[in-house]
């Protein structure tokens, strides 16, 4: 069973925010869907968990649904606790169950030592897992979580994987948005989004099995369809060409969506 | 420095209408409403001799009523209900009843009485109710109102409001709560403090301020309940229009304003200008004061009561509907299909 976009567009106004957007969200997989600021990351977990309406398309979801909002969703002046309390009771956990899973959580978030401590006195990492604890704590068959890593270290970051992917491994479709790429490498499935609209979608592999033309990678070359990477330029070009000085490199998922934008801003293979 | 000061003030539209049509407004307003002067006093004249009386009453003592069957115990129901603050009572002589409720009416009722009793011989006034004409017997059971709006409408727009900067209102949105239960659940525990604060005031008032407490508590009980449904549903309904918390603060200053200075607990109703005086006939706060200063202080009951208690309802169920119906807009799941 797989839950998620088909065709999906969320227009306010004249805006479109998401523009015919399709995402499929598997059981045990997680999908993670890339993109800068403003690229409708957001309005596609609104659309998809129902706080936003959708001006064209279908949404599938299913009736038990965890969502982390951008904001990490915590109560500030509630404690760790309360904050676990509340949403077992707000879904009818069974309080026995509660007290169990609550306890899981804990060890696994390693919040343990924080119960007492108000939601406003935690760490933007310790927030955020609370934050996805929460959503995952009813057993939702998806899990929704907008940008649950940006503003964290990387430690942090990691340690929010770990959660999701052992969230993952219980049997929910999970679906995370990210400003991060290199996050993007971790999931089963990727949707990259600029602007709205699709820049690339697919597996991982086959995301960047399906980047058309080359990349090349040499040092001082800051001509049409370039940008630095490390200490390094790489240059994209059409399957022909031959830049001299540079290198042909192996294409990785950032420079996929970097080929993608480039491409949907009609920059020339 | 000042120009980029000047450019944000510029961009939030709503602040700078406060700051520039408000005060206007407000001068307006207020200039019309200020007025301690009664020109107006309601009386009731009964007794024999009502009509001939009647005729020779003074302007300001403006007769609504002429009764030669009623004695005094029919003036002074009318005075307890509300219908009238001065009632004259021409039998053998003449007796001058005056509502101690409405301090300046009373005040006013009081020099017109002894300008008329050395006219007529054998005329004499009583002021009932609060006999001493006591600024805080007039004033603190429309303070406790005062206390309501600001619990009611301040404290529980901000409430909803912060709920939805932290981003937590959408997760109530997505728990499998009905968007009635959120409702209850946002107001339920303000409207638990508020009447608390009611209770506290009113007993501080009577104990400390001598503030007398002459009639029933279920009537004002009733109308603290439907006056608290109003407040708290125009607290929700700021929220339901404000992006931030500064934006539901300004707001509902901007309702509490006209409630201090326009609902009769300050200023009389009677002593404003008439378009002034309707904008207070559409404020909550005046019929609960109607109600509050009715039961403490005049000894009214429920059937006195009647008018405010019902235009306290049907203000509340206009106000609380729209409340639940925007609220409810905001936490309604989205349909998965687009409308056809």
């Amino acid at each position: 069973m797989s839950w998620g976009l088909d065709s999906v567009s969320v227009n306010f106004g004249e805006l479109v925010a998401l523009d015919r957007v399709s995402l499929e969200a598997r059981r045990g997989e997680v999908a993670v869907v890339v993109g800068g600021d403003g690229a409708g990351k957001t309005t596609l977990c609104r659309a998809l968990v129902g706080l936003d309406h959708v001006s064209s398309g279908e949404v599938r979801r299913p009736e038990r649904t965890g969502f982390q909002s951008e904001s990490s969703g915590v109560w500030g002046d509630l404690t760790v606790m309360e904050n676990l309390r509340f949403v077992a009771r707000a879904y009818a956990v069974e309080p026995i169950h509660a007290a169990e899973r609550i306890s899981q959580l804990l060890e696994v978030t390693g919040l343990g030592s924080a119960t007492d401590r108000l939601g406003r006195e935690l760490s933007g990492g310790m927030r955020q897992k609370l934050g996805v604890a929460m959503a995952v704590l009813s057993g939702p068959e998806l899990l929704v979580l907008d940008e649950p890593t940006t503003g964290l270290d990387p430690v942090s970051r990691l340690e929010l994987w770990s959660f999701i992917a052992l969230a993952a491994s219980e049997g929910r479709a999970i679906v995370v948005t990210t400003t991060y790429v290199d996050e993007a490498a971790r999931a089963s499935s990727v949707l990259a989004l600029d602007d709205g609209a699709v820049l690339a979608s697919g597996s991982v592999d086959d995301v960047v099995a399906a980047m058309p033309g080359r990349i090349f990678e040499g040092a001082g070359y800051m001509g049409p369809n370039s940008w630095r990477r490390g200490r390094a330029w790489r240059v994209w070009a059409s399957d022909d060409a031959d830049i001299p000085g540079m290198a042909a490199a192996t294409p990785d998922l950032a420079d996929v969506v970097t080929v993608a934008a480039l491409a949907r801003e009609g920059a020339y293979q | 420095m000042i120009v980029k000061e000047l450019r944000q003030v510029a961009r939030d539209r709503r602040t700078l209408a406060m700051l520039i049509v408000m005060p206007v407004l407000l001068l307006l307003i207020f200039g019309y409403a200020a007025s301690f002067d009664v020109d107006e006093i309601p009386t009731v004249v009964v007794g024999e001799s009502a009509q001939e009386v009647a005729d020779r009453l003074p302007d300001g003592l403006t007769v609504e009523r002429i009764d030669a069957e009623a004695g005094r115990e029919g003036a002074e129901a009318d005075l307890v209900a509300g219908n009238a603050h001065v009632a004259v009572i021409a039998g053998e002589g003449v007796e001058v009843l005056i509502d101690g409720s409405e301090l300046f009416m009373a005040k006013a009722a009081v020099q017109m009485a002894t300008a008329m009793a050395a006219q007529v011989p054998g005329l004499t006034y009583e002021v009932l109710f609060n006999p001493t004409l006591d600024t805080s017997a007039v004033l603190v059971p429309g303070l406790a109102g005062l206390i309501i709006v600001f619990v009611g409408t301040l404290v529980t727009s901000m409430s909803v409001v912060r709920e939805q900067e932290a981003g937590t209102l959408e997760q109530l949105a997505v728990m499998p709560f009905k968007p009635k239960d959120v409702f209850i659940g946002k107001i339920a525990p303000y409207f638990l403090i508020a009447a608390i604060d009611i209770i506290v005031i009113l007993v501080i008032g009577t104990l400390v301020f001598d503030v007398p407490f002459n009639g029933s508590a279920i009537p004002l009980a009733i109308g603290a309940v439907l006056f608290l449904f109003v407040a708290l549903g125009v607290g929700v309904l700021i929220s339901s229009v404000s992006e931030n918390q500064a934006q539901a603060i300004q707001l509902a200053i901007m309702t509490l304003l006209p409630q201090v200075m326009l609902s009769g607990i300050i200023f009389p109703l009677s002593s404003m200008a008439p378009a002034v005086r309707w904008i207070g006939y559409l404020l909550p706060l005046t019929y609960f004061n109607q109600v509050a200063k009715g039961v403490m202080v005049r000894g009214a009951g429920m059937g006195d009561l009647i008018p405010p208690l019902a235009l306290l309802a049907a203000l509340g169920g206009v106000i609380f509907g729209l409340a639940v119906i925007r609220f409810s807009r905001q936490l309604r799941p989205a349909p998965a299909k687009a409308a056809a």
